[in-house]
């Protein structure tokens, strides 16, 4: 017997050994989940991180967060909840069989995304442009205080590694969208949408803190 | 352990794997999870001192909620999956929490990068 997913049900769960469908799609499930779990605590730590920092200078924090435009974080705040919203209604088309649907709101969900990368390149450009990125040696200057200096390292790395998994989970949802148009989900089988939307809706949580932490709060 | 159960609750019907939500439950999220994010901002102009990272952080728990409990499909899950997503959020309230019960105490203030 071969190993591969011998799949008589061209809509239906892959033959999966020592599981049923039911069971695997659990397990699916659970495993993303553990996963989130993990990217929780990755964020986390440098979450912890930031409020020490910011408790301990908390002048120059406040001070260095006004550089942040708050309309394109907040833009940003809003593209990716909708994109969220669009996951969440691609996932229950493929509950319901809809391929077709599976595909246009997983498109709008990327098309968001694409969109927050555009607004993110239009931030970090314009901060460029006002000498405030890391290896600016001009950065490195007495007006600019070592603690002024460790908002920015902070909010690089942040959304930075945020834009990262943004850009992980466009990746993600693409393939998820060219499974759709090949028509392989169903009421019995969808895992893969489900599994790559949980993904997303993590993408989304972790922006929903990070902007008022760093725009509006600093 | 599928569940069979069609019959008729506000909240949608249980399909065989995961559960079925009507359409306007995500609807209304959205609009939530919008007028939330205007009134963070709108808040975020008044100086409330301490208050202002309370407020803040209380307002994105609560968006982050939502998106868990109704995006995400938490709030029908099953317990272990529950476990799952709890337990980083207690960890990470022991770092945090353990970090500001021990740093604020000592002399010496966090070093500075050496950038």
């Amino acid at each position: 017997m071969s190993h591969h997913a011998e799949v008589t049900d061209p809509q239906g769960p892959p033959h999966v050994h020592h599981m049923d469908s039911t069971t695997a799609y659990q397990a699916a499930k659970f495993g993303m989940w553990l996963f989130l779990a993990t990217e929780i605590l990755l964020f986390g730590g440098l979450f912890c991180a930031f409020a020490l920092f910011r408790w301990t200078y908390l002048e120059e924090f406040h001070h260095a967060s006004k550089h942040l435009n708050v309309w394109m974080g907040g833009t940003n705040t809003i593209v990716l909840i909708i994109s969220s919203y669009f996951a969440a209604m691609a996932v229950d088309a493929a509950q319901h069989g809809d391929n077709k649907k599976v595909v246009r709101n997983l498109t709008v969900t990327i098309i968001c995304a694409c969109g927050f990368l555009v607004i993110k390149y239009f931030e970090y450009s314009s901060k460029y442009h006002h000498g405030l990125f890391p290896l600016n040696p001009e950065f490195n200057s007495p007006e600019f205080n070592k603690a002024y200096q460790s908002f920015f390292a902070l909010y690089y790395c942040m959304t930075g590694l945020h834009a990262l998994h943004v850009i992980i989970g466009m990746c993600l949802l693409g393939w998820v969208i060219s499974l759709a148009r090949k028509n392989r989900f169903s009421g019995r089988y969808y895992t893969p949408v489900e599994v790559g939307a949980l993904y997303w809706h993590l993408v989304d949580l972790i922006w929903i803190y990070l902007f008022p932490l760093l725009y509006l709060v600093g | 352990m599928s569940h069979n159960d069609h019959s008729h609750n506000p909240e949608g019907h249980n399909h065989e794997l995961g559960h079925v939500l009507p359409h306007s439950v995500y609807l209304k999220v959205l609009v939530t999870l919008l007028v939330l994010t205007v009134i963070t901002v709108w808040v975020a102009q008044y100086n409330f001192g301490n208050w202002n990272i309370i407020v803040a952080m209380f307002v994105a728990s609560i968006k982050a909620a939502l998106v868990a409990l109704f995006f995400m499909h938490l709030k029908y899950e099953d317990p272990f999956t529950w476990i799952y997503a709890i337990i980083p959020l207690f960890l990470l309230f022991i770092l945090i929490g353990g970090v500001f019960l021990d740093n604020p105490f000592r002399d010496n203030p966090i070093p500075l990068p050496m950038l």
